[in-house]
């Protein structure tokens, strides 16, 4: 039997923007139906390590292999279409347009006609916005943008998940419904969340990566992480300890 | 239903048109006629700029290169064919195959919307150059003299299809061209509704998520450009029915502005305020260039920054707005609509 390739595996992957080192020789590996938590203080390269994995930026060294196919350097649109999504920091939603086409858009990459309406449908439900699928997506809240974009990357029923900071200008409200979605997507699919709020990340974490000035600091269960004096030190600070 | 209420009144529309188009020439006079035609011609030229603008964000300067070769496409293949149906069809291909070849290496090269602007801009001014400098015996195509600054007189008017002989009268000229129009312009609403349309839109109002989900924005933005490239051309062949005749100041710069302005007075992100634009400044630009007391220019440019600061949404739909409004509505305003309609800004500007 062959070895067990992993869902998704960056090897000494380094990202500059001249001078500055955003991703300093990272490696990094996710099995299949795993999910993980990264950390880190702003700046730590979370977010950049997420545009080299969806083809946003290209990345200065280092190789990428999503189920053992390289991808580094590839195109986003090739990417997506090979099953990875992901909900970006900043929205990046079709703001002219209403909340159903968002989500047709997703949908209808997949889906055949008939599936589509269906499929629309039931992520409406899921995101709870189906009292506002007629509506621009430009004039809801930012909460409920987020909401759009997260279920357009669920509608595209990719492998893998790439969350940047899904919970963002929620309610703790929000933020409790998010954190179950997302323990149900799980049940079927790989998941990798940004995030910053630890309550969050407690709710569903299992394995945490924590970056640190754009290299990997620490990567264990999520107990240990947040026991461990370094976190500390960088990025939890008085948060916990208090 | 408000969607089959948008339906109903698009088809009563469509009904009206096809009449009123086939009346016209029993109602209005020669020299009349042959000013609609040409409004009608211009026309097909504004829905060419309105598709790839308004819905694709794609802001050409120059629009103009795409209608240019479609009359030069036309002409040259009208003078040596005798026949005007494979020249319509060549006005067609020639800048399809000129808009895929340009829209190649400016999606694909991820070249950025200003400059997208100087390329159209300035592929629109070598065209015209080029043409320009074509006098003499040495430069013909077949048994086109091309006649440089001069332009191709006496080029032969559209005929009846496969039989040269039959060539068409004004009024059958009126029809022909009014109803391509029409024809385009439902070609293009039919378009819209479709996912193909969708995914046009989508790209205009954010690549980067459209690229995320899985679509090529490079690619949908080419195809895009081409069918503008297409229609442009045929709106070329058009015009040089009109006239009988083609210079190289169709491929002009302030042609090129006109469409634009055609288009911000009208209505950016709808299909019809185009071609109100364009008849409106139109008929204007005509009616002053008839007296001697303004220059048409002047009057344009005051045109333009009035809308700009009063009517930023175009005639179109800032009247669609004032008869919604009008309308007692049960349902809250913002309404899905079957077709994306306008930007909330020109695409062009970011």
């Amino acid at each position: 039997m062959a070895d067990i390739v992993p869902l998704l595996k960056a090897e000494h992957l380094t990202m500059r923007f001249g001078g500055v080192v955003a991703n300093d020789d990272i490696t990094f590996t996710l099995q299949e139906m795993e999910l993980r938590c990264l950390i880190g203080p702003n700046g730590a390269g979370k977010s950049t390590f997420f545009k080299t994995l969806t083809g946003q930026l290209v990345p200065t060294s280092g190789t990428i292999a999503f189920r053992g196919m390289p991808i580094a350097g590839k195109a986003s649109h090739e990417i997506a279409r090979m099953g990875i999504g992901i909900k970006t920091q900043v929205p990046n939603v079709f703001n002219g347009l209403s909340v159903r086409e968002n989500i047709w858009l997703a949908v209808r990459r997949k889906a055949t006609p008939r599936q589509q309406g269906p499929a629309v449908d039931a992520v409406l439900e899921m995101i709870r916005l189906t009292d506002y699928a007629d509506s621009i997506v430009a004039t809801l809240s930012h909460g409920q943008r987020q909401w759009v974009e997260i279920g357009m990357v669920l509608a595209a029923e990719p492998e893998l998940i790439l969350l940047d900071e899904p919970a963002a200008g929620m309610t703790d409200e929000e933020t409790f419904h998010t954190a179950a979605i997302i323990r149900e997507i799980n049940q079927t699919r790989a998941i990798v969340v940004v995030e910053h709020d630890m309550e969050f990340i407690k709710q569903i974490a299992k394995r945490v990566t924590v970056f640190h000035q754009g290299r990997v600091l620490v990567e264990d269960t999520v107990d240990k992480v947040l026991a461990d004096q370094r976190v500390r030190d960088v990025y939890l600070g008085k948060k916990v300890a208090a | 239903m408000d969607k089959r209420l948008r339906l109903a009144l698009q088809a009563a529309g469509t009904v009206v048109a096809i009449g009123a188009i086939a009346i016209v020439p029993s109602v209005i006079e020669l020299f009349g006629l042959m000013q609609l035609t040409l409004f009608a011609a211009m026309s097909v030229l504004a829905l060419s700029l309105a598709f790839i603008w308004g819905y694709g964000g794609i802001l050409s300067f120059g629009q103009t290169a795409f209608f240019g070769l479609g009359g030069y496409a036309y002409a040259i293949a009208a003078v040596n064919f005798q026949d005007s149906t494979p020249a319509i069809l060549l006005a067609i291909a020639v800048p399809a195959l000129f808009a895929a070849i340009l829209g190649y290496f400016i999606f694909f090269g991820r070249i950025s919307d200003v400059y997208l602007g100087v390329i159209t801009l300035t592929v629109t001014l070598i065209l015209f150059n080029s043409v320009n400098s074509t006098s003499g015996d040495a430069y013909k195509i077949g048994k086109a003299l091309l006649g440089g600054f001069n332009g191709m007189p006496a080029v032969p008017t559209f005929n009846v299809p496969f039989d040269p002989s039959t060539v068409l009268s004004p009024e059958q000229s009126w029809w022909t061209t009014a109803y391509v129009l029409l024809g385009v312009f439902l070609l293009l609403r039919l378009l819209l509704a479709l996912p193909a349309g969708r995914i046009i839109v989508a790209v205009r109002e954010n690549e980067v998520r459209a690229s995320l989900l899985g679509y090529d924005p490079r690619l949908v933005k080419c195809l895009t450009f081409i069918l503008g490239g297409a229609i442009a051309g045929l709106a070329g062949a058009l015009y040089v029915n009109w006239g009988a005749f083609v210079s190289p100041t169709i491929f002009s710069l302030s042609l090129s502005a006109e469409i634009i302005i055609w288009i911000t007075v009208g209505g950016l992100g709808t299909l019809l305020g185009p071609i109100i634009g364009c008849v409106v400044i139109e008929y204007i630009v005509a009616y002053i260039g008839s007296q001697q007391l303004l220059n048409s220019n002047l009057v344009l440019g005051g045109v333009l920054v009035v809308f700009v600061l009063l009517l930023p949404k175009g005639i179109f739909p800032t009247v669609r707005d004032l008869v919604m409004r009008l309308i007692p509505d049960k349902k809250p305003k913002t309404n899905g609509r079957p077709v994306p309609s306008a930007a909330p800004h020109p695409a062009g500007a970011e």
